[in-house]
Formats: C-alpha cells, sequence, structure tokens
C-alpha cells in the first residue's frame, strides 16, 4: 500500500525533476546572452520579484483578470439562458454569434483602446469582451439540451419559471457551463497579459516587456515563468472549485461508466 | 429552412444596427464607423495588393504552425501511449505545462526571432501542440482493450497494433484536436502578428489602429473574423468527412 | 372524479399526420385503481400525457372533478417510465422529493414531514441522503413514486413505470403500488403492456385499440382485494381474466380500428 503510493508519487514528480536538473545542466555554463544559466534565473527571482512588486504588478493583473472574467461569466450565462431557452431566439442569433466568437480576441485590443483609452477599464473590457463567447456559446448549449424528460417532470409539478431555472434548467447546463468557463480562463490570461504588453504601465505583462525591452534577461525569464505559474494556479484552482460543483456529474459519469 | 431564413434576418438586423447606431450619434463615429464606411474600406482593402500580401503571411504562419503542431501532436500521443509507463511518467508535466499561456513566450521570441516568420511560428506551434497533444491522448485511452489483446495475440507488432487498432480508434478525436488546434493557431498567429509586429493581418491591423485609420481597422478585423469563420467551418466539415470515413473503417475492423 | 371524453389526438409535423388517438371515452371513480393496456404503439402514453395537461388534444376533453384539464393541474401527479431521466441527478432523494412541494404554500416543517412520510411508506426511508444515481434502478423508481406521494394527488398516473426494472424488482413495485393504493386511497391510473400486471394490480382493465386507438373493451377485475404474487396469479379466475385480455390484444394487433366499442361492465361469464 505504502509502495504503491511511493511508486505513484515518483511518477509524478520524476520527469519534472529530471527536466529541471538537465534545464540546470546544460544551461550552467552558458554564455548566450538569451539562454541564462537556471542558476542565475533563479538567483534573480527573489530580487525581482519583490513584496513590493507583487503589490504594485501581480496583484492589480489579478484583480483585472478576475473582473473581467467575472463580468464575462455573469454575461454569458445570463445572455445564454436567454437564446438557450427559446428556439426562434437561437436562430435568429446564430450567424452572428458565430461570426463575432470566431473574431481572435486580441484584436479587439486596438477596437476597445478607441473607446477606453488604456486604463484598467480597457483591460477588463478587453477580458470580458474575450471571455465571454465561450461561456455564452457553452450556456446556449447546456440550456439547450436539457433532458426532454426533466422537463415535462418540472411541468407536470408545476415547477415552472424561476424556480425552474434555479433548480433544473442552470443545474443541468452546469457542466457544459464549466467547460465554457474553464476555455474563458484560458483566453482570459492571455488576454491580461496581451492587453498589458500593448498598452499599460503596471501589470505582469507590463513589467516582462518591459524587461525585455531593458535587455534584462534574466528578470525576463523570472517573468516567463512567473506566468507560466500563474496559469497553472489558477488552473488548479479551478479544478478544485469544478470538483467541488460539479462532484454529483462526476458521481453520475462514474456510475454510468462503470455500468 | 425557417432556421435559415430567422438567422439571415439576424444578420441583417446586425449590420442595420451597425449602421444606424453610429449615424443615430449613440457612439462617437470616430470610434465606430457605420458599417457602410467599414464596408466600403473592406472594399479598398480587397483591391491593394498590400492586403492580399499580409493575408498571404498569416496564411503562411497558421497552416506551417498547424502543420508542425499536428505532427509533433500526433507523434508525442502516439508514443507516450504505447511505450509503457511513459504516460504514467509524463502526466505530471503535461497538466503543468499545459496552462502556461502561450503569451509568456512572447518577449522570448521577440529576442530570438524579431519579427521574423519563426517567432509566429513558436507560439503557434506551442499552443496548438498541446490541443492535438490532449486530444489524442483522449483518443489512444479509447481504445477497446479487446481489440488490444487480441490483435496482441495474433502476434501483430507495435507498429501493426497501431495501424490497425490505436490509430481507428484515435482518428475521431485526432480530428477534433485539430479543429480545436486551428482554431488556437489563427487566433496565435494574428496575436503575434499584432504584439510582435511579424507580417500579417494583426500587424496591418495594429498598424491601422496607430495611423488612426478606423474603418481600415475594423475592415480587417471582419477579415479576421471571416478567416476565424471559415476554418471553423471548413474544420467541422473535415472532421465529419474523417468520421464518415472511419466509420466505414470501424465496419470493417468490427467484422 | 376523471372523465375521458371523446379524446382525439393527431401528430402533425414534416408533412406526416399521424393519428394516434381517435375516440376515448371512459371514467374513473376517485379511489379506483385502473389499468390501461393495449398493443405497442397504441398511443398509452399519449393518452395519459393528454391526461395529464402535458399534451393539449386536438378533439375531445378531460375533465377532472368536472373541471376541464389544460395544463398540469395541481392535484395530479405523474410518474414517468423513465426515472433515470425524471429524478434530478444534482439533488439528493430527500431534495428531489421536496421540490414538488415548495411549489405549495405550506411549512418547512410541514414539507418535511410529507417527504419522510412518502419515503418511508416506499421503504427509503434512510436513503434521503443518497444521490439517485448512487441507487438501483428499483429503488429511484420508489423514490419517483414517493415524490409523487408526498405531493397529496388526488390522482396519480403512471405511465408503464415498472418497464424497465427487472422481473423480481417489478414484483415488489406492484405490491407496493398496490399497498399504497390501499392505505391512501388515491385514484390510480396506470399503464402498462404487462397483461398479467394489468390483471393483477387493477380494479378495472380498460383495453386499448390498436393506433387509431379507441376504447377495446373494459373488464372488471372480480378478483379478491387482498392479492400476492404468489397465490393470486395461480388463481383460476385470475388465468381466464388474463387469456380474456390477451386475446383481445392480439385481435386488436390484427384487426383494424372497431367502432368506439365500450362493452359492458360485466366480465365474461364464468
Amino acid at each position: 500500500m505504502i509502495a504503491r503510493l511511493l511508486l505513484k508519487s515518483l511518477f509524478v514528480i520524476a520527469l519534472p525533476v529530471v527536466l529541471v536538473v538537465v534545464w540546470w545542466a546544460a544551461s550552467a555554463g552558458s554564455t548566450d546572452p538569451f539562454w541564462p544559466p537556471l542558476r542565475t534565473i533563479v538567483d534573480t527571482f527573489p530580487d525581482v520579484w519583490t513584496a513590493d512588486r507583487l503589490r504594485t504588478d501581480v496583484v492589480p493583473s489579478l484583480l483585472r483578470l478576475l473582473a473581467g472574467y467575472a463580468l464575462a461569466a455573469l454575461v454569458g450565462v445570463a445572455l445564454g439562458t436567454v437564446i438557450g431557452s427559446y428556439r426562434a431566439v437561437r436562430a435568429v442569433c446564430e450567424p452572428v454569434l458565430e461570426f463575432l466568437r470566431a473574431v481572435p480576441p486580441p484584436v479587439l485590443v486596438p477596437v476597445i483602446m478607441l473607446f477606453a483609452g488604456i486604463g484598467d477599464t480597457m483591460k477588463i473590457v478587453v477580458i470580458a469582451s474575450g471571455c465571454v463567447w465561450p461561456v455564452l456559446l457553452n450556456t446556449v448549449e447546456g440550456v439547450r439540451a436539457v433532458d426532454s424528460v426533466m422537463l415535462e417532470t418540472a411541468r407536470s409539478y408545476g415547477v415552472s419559471g424561476l424556480a425552474r431555472l434555479r433548480h433544473l434548467v442552470l443545474p443541468s447546463a452546469s457542466p457544459q457551463i464549466f467547460a465554457g468557463l474553464r476555455q474563458a480562463l484560458s483566453i482570459g490570461i492571455i488576454l491580461m497579459v496581451i492587453s498589458e504588453m500593448f498598452a499599460a504601465n503596471n501589470g505582469i505583462g507590463f513589467t516582462v516587456v518591459q524587461f525585455q525591452r531593458s535587455f534584462a534577461i534574466p528578470d525576463m525569464w523570472t517573468g516567463i515563468l512567473v506566468l507560466g505559474l500563474l496559469g497553472f494556479l489558477l488552473s488548479v484552482v479551478f479544478q478544485l472549485v469544478e470538483r467541488r460543483v460539479l462532484g454529483w456529474y462526476h458521481g453520475l459519469r462514474a456510475t454510468t461508466r462503470r455500468s | 429552412m425557417r432556421n435559415v431564413a430567422l438567422g439571415a434576418a439576424g444578420l441583417a438586423a446586425f449590420l442595420a444596427l451597425g449602421e444606424a447606431v453610429p449615424r443615430l450619434g449613440l457612439v462617437k463615429e470616430a470610434y465606430f464607423p457605420p458599417t457602410s464606411r467599414i464596408a466600403s474600406a473592406l472594399g479598398d482593402e480587397l483591391s491593394d495588393d498590400a492586403f492580399w500580401h499580409a493575408l498571404g503571411d498569416t496564411l503562411t504562419g497558421w497552416a506551417l504552425g498547424l502543420a508542425i503542431a499536428v505532427c509533433a501532436g500526433v507523434a508525442a500521443g502516439v508514443v507516450v501511449s504505447v511505450v509503457p509507463y511513459l504516460r504514467a511518467a509524463t502526466a505530471s508535466t503535461i497538466e503543468f505545462l499545459r496552462p502556461i499561456p502561450s503569451v509568456a513566450l512572447i518577449p522570448l521570441a521577440v529576442l530570438l526571432y524579431g519579427t521574423e516568420l519563426r517567432s509566429v511560428l513558436l507560439l503557434v506551434v506551442y499552443a496548438s501542440f498541446w490541443q492535438v497533444l490532449i486530444q489524442t491522448l483522449y483518443g489512444v485511452q479509447d481504445v477497446d482493450p479487446v481489440a488490444e489483446e487480441t490483435a496482441r495475440s495474433y502476434g501483430l507488432g507495435t507498429w501493426a497494433r497501431v495501424r490497425h487498432v490505436l490509430w481507428p480508434t484515435a482518428l475521431p478525436y485526432v480530428m477534433t484536436g485539430v479543429r480545436l488546434a486551428a482554431a488556437v493557431a489563427l487566433i496565435l498567429a494574428i496575436t503575434a502578428e499584432l504584439v510582435i509586429g511579424a507580417p500579417g493581418l494583426g500587424q496591418q491591423i495594429a498598424v491601422a489602429q496607430t495611423s488612426q485609420a478606423v474603418p481600415e481597422m475594423y475592415a480587417l478585423i471582419v477579415v479576421a473574423g471571416l478567416l476565424g469563420l471559415i476554418i471553423n467551418v471548413g474544420a467541422r466539415t473535415v472532421e465529419r468527412w474523417a468520421l464518415a470515413w472511419h466509420q466505414s473503417v470501424r465496419g470493417e475492423v468490427a467484422v | 372524479m376523471l372523465d375521458v371524453r371523446a379524446l382525439r389526438k393527431v401528430y402533425e409535423g414534416s408533412g406526416r399526420r399521424v393519428e394516434a388517438v381517435r375516440d376515448l371515452t371512459f371514467t374513473v371513480d376517485a379511489g379506483e385503481l385502473v389499468c390501461l393496456v393495449g398493443p405497442s404503439g397504441c398511443g398509452k402514453t399519449t393518452l395519459l400525457k393528454c391526461m395529464g395537461g402535458l399534451l393539449s388534444p386536438t378533439g375531445g376533453e378531460v375533465l377532472l372533478e368536472g373541471r376541464r384539464v389544460s395544463g398540469p393541474p395541481p392535484g395530479m401527479a405523474f410518474v414517468f417510465q423513465e426515472y433515470g431521466r425524471s429524478l434530478f441527478p444534482w439533488m439528493r432523494v430527500g431534495e428531489n422529493v421536496e421540490l414538488p412541494l415548495k411549489q405549495k404554500d405550506l411549512g418547512k416543517a410541514r414539507r418535511r414531514e410529507l417527504v419522510r412520510d412518502a419515503l418511508e411508506s416506499v421503504g427509503l426511508a434512510d436513503a434521503v441522503g443518497a444521490y439517485p444515481w448512487q441507487l438501483s434502478g428499483g429503488m429511484q423508481q420508489r423514490v419517483a413514486i414517493a415524490r409523487a406521494l408526498a405531493y397529496e394527488p388526488r390522482v396519480l398516473l403512471m405511465d408503464e413505470p415498472f418497464a424497465a426494472v427487472d422481473a423480481q424488482t417489478r414484483a415488489d413495485l406492484e405490491d407496493l403500488v398496490r399497498g399504497l393504493w390501499r392505505d391512501r386511497r388515491i385514484t390510480i391510473l396506470f399503464v402498462t403492456h404487462d397483461i398479467d400486471e394489468a390483471v393483477y394490480l387493477g380494479e378495472r382493465v380498460i383495453v386499448l385499440s390498436a393506433s387509431p386507438t379507441v376504447v377495446r373493451e373494459q373488464l372488471k377485475v372480480d378478483l379478491p382485494a387482498e392479492r400476492d404474487q404468489l397465490h393470486t396469479r395461480v388463481d383460476p379466475r385470475f388465468a381466464e381474466l388474463r387469456t380474456h385480455v390477451y386475446e383481445q390484444i392480439q385481435a386488436a394487433k390484427r384487426g383494424g380500428v372497431q367502432d368506439a366499442v365500450t362493452k359492458s361492465d360485466t366480465p365474461p361469464p364464468r
């Protein structure tokens, strides 16, 4: 039992450890300006990412991301529910939505800059306008696909309107909605970084671009690592939340898979 | 049929709104030109050589990056699945590398390749590779263990097993991966051009924005959207075609 | 209690016109347990859904206590065949049973009481915290029945509820339904394709014709009120009744449409 656990942990950390060691060793004596030794990068890390910088750059970035993401989630779910609930509305909106969602989100940055300048509003709007599409479209799908027998059950017991939305439609659509929220998270991170690289005076993306422009290469690498770490941590947090909210769904899938 | 009519009506309403809202002064025309102005700017673009060059550059970066990503993703996916223990060993690494935003590599790309095609490729390949890999891994996971055992008991070597058991099962998943990768590849290609300034549609959009050529900027964005739409629809069609073929192959294998 | 008059349902769609139900007329008195049986595809489900207000009839009407049914009326509960798709998987058993009660103006304590009673009467008192998909098929259908019971309906409509469970579970559930009926005196309309089940359960069996459906025959089941799976099913009277119903259904499958025939309520002579 313990042996199995140890073996499992070994598999989890083995390759990452090997990769890090290889990176460390391969870059150890490097004089290439673009590929500093891993050691240098690690050493530079605490100098660059001080508590101060965390406050002035990381926190604002994260707050903008959260604000844009939350806005997109609300609008996406609300609109998606309305569109998904009425076949006629869906038919009318479908071509327009298909086009709008096909526009690569980063190109919205110049457009939104026209309206909103280069402040926080611009970034939040950019993030929201990119994140809303996966949420919206997945919500439409999820709402549309509510089981007909469940709908009839609700009808037969007089469950309608807000109660039906709360107890039937939204929970039924939630696995699909969460899939959309997941995609939206990746898009949100990308847009957060791009909007800051494009036009900003603080933020993680801004900082990394500054380092690159001033050729502070090890600092730039630490920035890349931070972005990677951020992506990873947000993904972990998302999975934890999803597992909690959709516990019933995973349980249901497990039983149907087994049978 | 009725749905098509409704959809067309929706589209028409959208375009009409785009025309009316700026003209009525609800938004500044400088920020959001009416549809007709965008349409005429689009017409001008289509007769401009520079536009077609840029479009070609974008498509080149997209196609090349996608091709590399698909080959690498499928190869990696098959190898990881076929070699014993490799799947378990690489799982944590994949889970860690996957959510890293490709935009994190932008500064690196700029340093290494400047505004060349290769910086676009770096971003496109990195982002699309994961889509293909993940889907391939799902597909391989779906292989019927009974079929696999049967093949092994008949003495089929690794390569033969890959060809006759693994590939037909995994193919629909790979096609899904290609479809997702195609969309991601376009986004990253245009992003790279936009932010780094590599030649292509994205760069044209950045130029239009800095020179305050607002209708042209919108026209280019419309082109980007249409391109995305065509790629989405095209990828879905290819996927369906591959699945149809796949169904007939599955029919044979089942016998 | 329930009055079905000249019920007619025609499905129109994509150029096809299907007359599922042509002319159905019958009544159900308060407290009766009536079984509807007929050949496959004869519109049993259509009929039940029209009666439950889930489908609107093309012609004729359904009256519940004298009032026309135009949408799902309160006072009627419906038990579906597909229990797996009728219970909500994101809610626990107790919450599933409680949901319809939230529409009624009852206090929380009263709701909890109804839920508890209902689950006890189907024998699932300790499953209140489980999720439906953690239970077996038979248990899930019991939960659906409990949900209907807690609703305190005057009429219970059951659409082939035991078609999708195994034979032994079905036997238990049949006894459960009869027991609940006797205890609570609800009016039950039970649709089934299983002739034995119809005769075993019902006080009266209504045999339907093939599509387009009319009432072929009504049969009074004069078996004793106390029934059990072991003895009732070998009762010679049971065999006679079921044979008669079986013959009727075979004839219905072979023959075309009969005129609206409602034979008398008296059973065939011994």
